[in-house]
């Protein structure tokens, strides 16, 4: 391991259970257990299964003034969020275009953001930088984050604490699990029902031995965690989304609530406000779409799309095959007038054309609780 | 001697040289994870010593594959297409990619032997 790596509470947990680590994000992570990610993958959408997200940031806003200063940096209802309701938000740029999709949960004393583990320095001096003199920015090196995710997460957090069961989906609130005090929001990043567990870093490693002893779970890595958002149809940073696509082209306008959109009471008076009206109205050139391969080749990212004369249409952004459903599928940007369900085009691997369709997302259904 | 590696982490068994076994190792599939699809080269193609195969792709990545000495496929293994993952459960066996009828036998000299393998491993 490069030593310059940084490390999570759970590393050498993680080296105990017979990971294989890998540099992501700066951080030496998990990648999978002995199991295999296949093995991992199904354990979370049969059982359940326990991710160290550590790696993700964790920063408080502080102050009277902290949604509504955070609305001028995303296209999103904050102000509107009651106490134990989060929501999943975009930071945009001056030209429409994703600096970082985050979570936000509305506590009793201030708002909790979760931000990406490659973003989260830029984020925080972007929230230092714009909304720093309105509200307290602080970080939370300290504490760690695990995701317990699966159609028995439930029942196997309520071991621990029984009232986690109140919560449904992108709620949260703070409970004691294995003698820490920890806020848990009931959300993820696998489709599945379950649990981001934000526990002080040094109650982490107890925490997760307390759940991976259950019956119902065990641990999974980031491998399983990529197949299994990637099943979900949910985007991956840096890959799915990013500075050159807008929450337009990627299909997440249901992000931007109607009290942002034109119209409506705190429309607009976010970077790329304009750019991003524009598309709402106007439409856009290129859309992100799933995919599925009609024959049992992978299609990875960066797989060119073509026609069938071969005129480029666009690009794979994250391509695997399926564990769930064992076919090969992709997420990527096509033009707009292919991105239609169940139009079919050419993705280029290896010189061959594999043909794939146009397929509605999620390609495995969600099953959050709602209560 | 009549299993040799390569640096690819690649085994060609030549017990019968009109039809060398070629597969993946044990590190190879280790590193590689859930094996869960093969590109297998055409019968009847011959490929010179070095040039890509076919290819190896788990869920994570994909591998090339390459050829370990020169000569014409003779045999493709068919189960491992239809099931990848034999590439992970029993590599050095069942999990086998292609034969090879190998002509010039200094290649294969030249491959690594069973102890020059493991020291390579150790290196990594």
């Amino acid at each position: 391991m490069s030593a310059d790596l940084l490390k999570t509470p759970l590393h050498a947990l993680h080296l105990e259970l017979g990971a294989r680590m890998v540099p992501f994000a700066g951080y030496d992570m998990p990648v999978n257990y002995p199991g295999g990610i296949i093995a991992e993958h199904k354990q979370c959408r049969e059982s359940a299964a326990l991710f160290d997200v550590s790696h993700m940031g964790q920063v408080r806003l502080v102050g009277d003034d902290a949604a509504r200063a955070l609305e001028t940096l995303v296209p999103v209802d904050v102000l509107g969020l009651a106490v134990g309701q989060q929501r999943y938000a975009l930071f945009t740029d001056a030209s429409g275009g994703i600096l970082d999709d985050l979570m936000v949960t509305r506590r009793e004393a201030d708002l909790l953001l979760v931000v990406n583990a490659g973003c989260k320095d830029a984020d925080i001096r972007h929230l230092v930088t714009h909304i720093g003199h309105r509200c307290q920015v602080v970080p939370l090196p300290e504490r760690a984050l695990l995701a317990l995710q699966g159609p028995r997460a439930a029942e196997a957090l309520a071991h621990l604490n029984p009232a986690v069961s109140k919560l449904v989906f992108m709620t949260g609130g703070a409970f004691k699990l294995a003698g820490a005090d920890c806020y848990v929001t009931r959300s993820g990043y696998t489709g599945e029902d379950g649990f981001e567990i934000s526990v002080p870093a040094e109650a982490a490693v107890a925490l997760a031995r307390a759940l991976i002893n259950l019956p119902e779970v065990k641990p999974a890595g980031l491998g399983a965690r990529d197949t299994l958002r990637l099943e979900a149809g949910l985007c991956l940073y840096g890959h799915d989304i990013d500075t050159r696509t807008s929450p337009v082209q990627a299909g997440l306008t249901w992000a931007i609530q109607k009290v942002r959109r034109p119209g409506g009471e705190r429309a607009g008076h976010y970077p790329g406000a304009a750019a991003i009206e524009g598309q709402l109205a106007h439409g856009v050139t290129h859309k992100r779409v799933g995919l599925m391969a009609l024959e049992r080749v992978p299609v990875r990212e960066g797989s060119k799309l073509v026609d069938a004369k071969g005129h480029k249409l666009g690009t794979v952004t994250s391509g695997t095959i399926a564990p769930t459903i064992n076919q090969p599928i992709a997420m990527a940007y096509l033009s707009a007038e292919h991105a239609i369900a169940k139009h079919e085009v050419y993705a280029e691997v290896r010189g061959q054309q594999v043909p794939m369709r146009v397929t509605p997302m999620p390609f495995v259904p969600h099953r959050y609780f709602r209560g | 001697m009549t299993t040799m590696f390569t640096p690819d982490h690649e085994w060609i068994n030549i017990e019968d040289h009109e039809a060398a076994v070629v597969g993946i190792t044990l590190h190879a599939q280790e590193a590689l994870g859930d094996v869960v699809f093969v590109d297998l080269p055409a019968v009847g193609k011959t490929l010179k010593k070095g040039e890509v195969a076919g290819v190896v792709e788990s869920v994570k990545a994909a591998a090339d594959l390459y050829m370990p000495v020169t000569g014409e496929v003779v045999e493709v293994n068919e189960a491992l297409r239809a099931d990848p993952s034999l590439a992970n459960s029993d590599p050095m066996g069942n999990g086998w990619f292609f034969k090879v009828h190998v002509t010039d036998m200094a290649e294969f000299d030249q491959l690594m032997d069973p102890p020059g393998y493991d020291a390579l491993l150790k290196t990594l």
